[in-house]
């Protein structure tokens, strides 16, 4: 666990002023055998912002986030070209990717509850890696849940299999679980798709709160939950990135391509 | 993008336009608001037809229970009045044909116990292998039908096998050992490829969400693959357990014995088995009138045993099953 810097927030800071860039993605390409699912996509995240994906089915949104944290060593097949940079680290260099994942928290679309108790959900992380004092496994589980929304309603019954909770608490868990890794970023692949409106909603306030202390990669097909939410917003479209601005900007007219004006106005396919 | 459809102009070719027909035609029998419902004489065919498959493949599954019952029943009434307390704890006496089989209960505990401790480390190390880290490629593709063909091959092969093998290649002459080892090698394929389709039967999208919390492949599987499969293993544990138990072409050149006067004392040593007693007492002993129930006691034993295991098998199953996890 040596070959990778303990505090990424401490990384590269460029010159200019501006949020230094947790997240540089330059040449990026990702081919499933012969199928093309992205094509040369450039862009960076910065620091503490929310940096919304947009775009419709088979845009490659979801490949994109595969390969952020080199989830594409279990997906056979799949391979990953071009440079991608986490806290100034070629991620393509880093020996401990079990390292790298810890930095990077993921929710999936569905909720996956792991078939543990609520308590052990939120604990496995910091079980894995050598957390194992009681008052502070205690303290970690009771902070996640809380900031996820969920502590009110399962705070007596944390020993209940977590995968037997609904779908709105599981996604909930899910999030608590990836906040429970400490993550420097946090990727939500279209986390709302099997969450009530309601509370989604107050899963959104939570992530604008987290917004202070870590990096969001929101993919969403939800194109108001982007202007909602994301500091930021990409256009993916057939495997490639069609333009990238200021969500204000993007959404109040400023969007450059025709694709993107049309997609955000629902006039598409 | 679907082309639109170009509405077809040819009503005769419409092939929903003939049932309609068919069905104003006879419906005459039923009361005007329901003629909706009235079967055509295409759905009457369908129903009849319906209604004798439905029979037959009743009829076929209720013969596969005929045997069943005919042996049980044939075994229970020609040996049940055998099993006494003696019979279980008492010597073979008079070449076979008195006492009990006390050796060849203890021997078969034995010779089962060697099988399960080599058999189930191996094959189930062997299955989260292939399972959990093998790519699929040629090897794993190769092991794989090696697997299926390893089941398939004779009992009695086996034991020639192990005789080879075990009982002179590797000097444990004819023994408890020997003869446990060519049962576990016989019963391997069935431990691996149960142990790895419950292990597969464990979503992969909970291995997914452990990877990405930054768990090794190892710690997946400890922590959430292994626990959500057990009952899955465990079953074959129990299946290879009856299996070893019947068995009697394996045993009978590696370390089984006619008779054997004193009970194993080690691994060592060679024992009496349930199966090759029944194969003794049936066809080795001159049998009168008086112990002509000897061998149906003989195989009454060993059924009992075996469903016993397959008892406990289910109850494991439904024990461990019934917490719904997912």
């Amino acid at each position: 666990m040596v070959n990778f810097p303990a505090t990424p927030s401490a990384a590269v800071r460029p010159a200019g002023g501006s949020a230094p860039t947790l997240l540089g993605v330059s040449g990026l390409s990702i081919r499933y055998g012969e199928k093309v699912a992205l094509q040369g996509v450039d862009l960076e995240v910065r620091q503490n912002e929310i940096f919304g994906l947009i775009g419709p089915a088979n845009a490659g949104k979801t490949s994109f986030l595969r390969a952020l944290n080199r989830m594409d060593e279990f997906v056979p097949g799949m391979k990953v070209d071009g440079t991608i940079t986490f806290a100034g680290r070629d991620v393509r260099t880093i020996r401990n990717l079990y390292a790298l994942r810890r930095h990077i928290g993921v929710v999936f679309p569905l909720p996956v509850g792991l078939p543990l108790s609520i308590y052990d959900n939120v604990a496995l992380a910091p079980r894995l890696r050598g957390v194992r004092n009681k008052t502070e496994l205690d303290e970690i589980v009771q902070r996640c849940l809380t900031r996820a929304a969920l502590w009110d309603e399962v705070k007596d019954r944390l020993k209940n299999l977590g995968s037997l909770l609904s779908g709105g608490q599981q996604q909930r868990l899910t999030i608590a679980r990836a906040l429970s890794q400490d993550p420097e970023l946090l990727l939500l692949d279209e986390f709302s798709i099997a969450v009530d409106p309601v509370t989604t909603m107050r899963i959104e306030e939570v992530l604008k709160e987290l917004r202070a202390e870590l990096t969001i990669v929101l993919v969403t097909n939800l194109v108001q939950q982007a202007r909602r939410l994301a500091d930021r917003t990409a256009f993916f479209l057939g495997g490639r990135c069609v333009e990238i601005g200021a969500t204000e900007d993007l959404f109040n007219g400023g969007a450059k391509d025709q694709r993107t004006i049309d997609y955000l106005e629902g006039r598409f396919g | 993008m679907s082309a639109p459809r170009n509405p077809s102009t040819n009503p005769s070719t419409d092939p929903g336009a003939d049932p309609g027909t068919d069905r104003e035609a006879h419906a005459n029998d039923a009361t005007a608001g329901h003629q909706i419902f009235a079967a055509t004489a295409r759905e009457g065919a369908s129903l009849r037809r319906q209604q004798a498959i439905r029979g037959l493949f009743l009829l076929t599954t209720l013969l596969l229970v005929l045997p069943v019952l005919a042996i049980l029943g044939k075994l229970a009434i020609e040996g049940g009045p055998a099993l006494t307390w003696e019979f279980f704890t008492e010597e073979p006496r008079n070449g076979m044909k008195d006492g009990g089989i006390f050796p060849a209960l203890i021997g078969t505990i034995w010779l089962t116990a060697g099988a399960l401790g080599v058999a189930v480390p191996l094959g189930v190390a062997a299955a989260i292998y292939l399972s959990e880290y093998a790519s699929d490629n040629w090897l794993t593709r190769t092991i794989n039908l090696a697997i299926v063909n390893l089941a398939g091959v004779p009992s009695i092969v086996h034991a020639l096998f192990g005789v080879g093998a075990f009982v002179h290649f590797m000097a444990f002459g004819t023994s408890i050992l020997a003869a446990s080892c060519t049962l576990a090698v016989m019963t391997l394929p069935v431990v691996i490829v149960s142990t790895r389709e419950s292990l597969q039967a464990v979503p992969r999208a909970f291995r997914e969400a452990c990877w990405s919390l930054g768990a090794t492949r190892w710690q997946t599987i400890w922590r959430v693959v292994l626990p959500n499969s057990g009952s899955g293993i465990l079953t074959g544990v129990i299946l290879v357990v009856s299996r070893a138990v019947g068995e009697t072409a394996p045993i009978m050149f590696t370390g089984a014995a006619f008779f054997v006067p004193f009970l194993p004392q080690s691994v060592f040593d060679q024992t009496m088995a349930l199966s090759l007693h029944l194969y003794n007492v049936s066809t080795q002993v001159n049998l009168d009138d008086q112990h002509k129930h000897l061998p149906f006691a003989v195989a009454l034993t060993l059924i009992l045993v075996v469903l016993a295991m397959n008892a406990l098998a289910i109850w494991f199953r439904m024990k461990l099953r019934g917490r719904k996890k997912w």
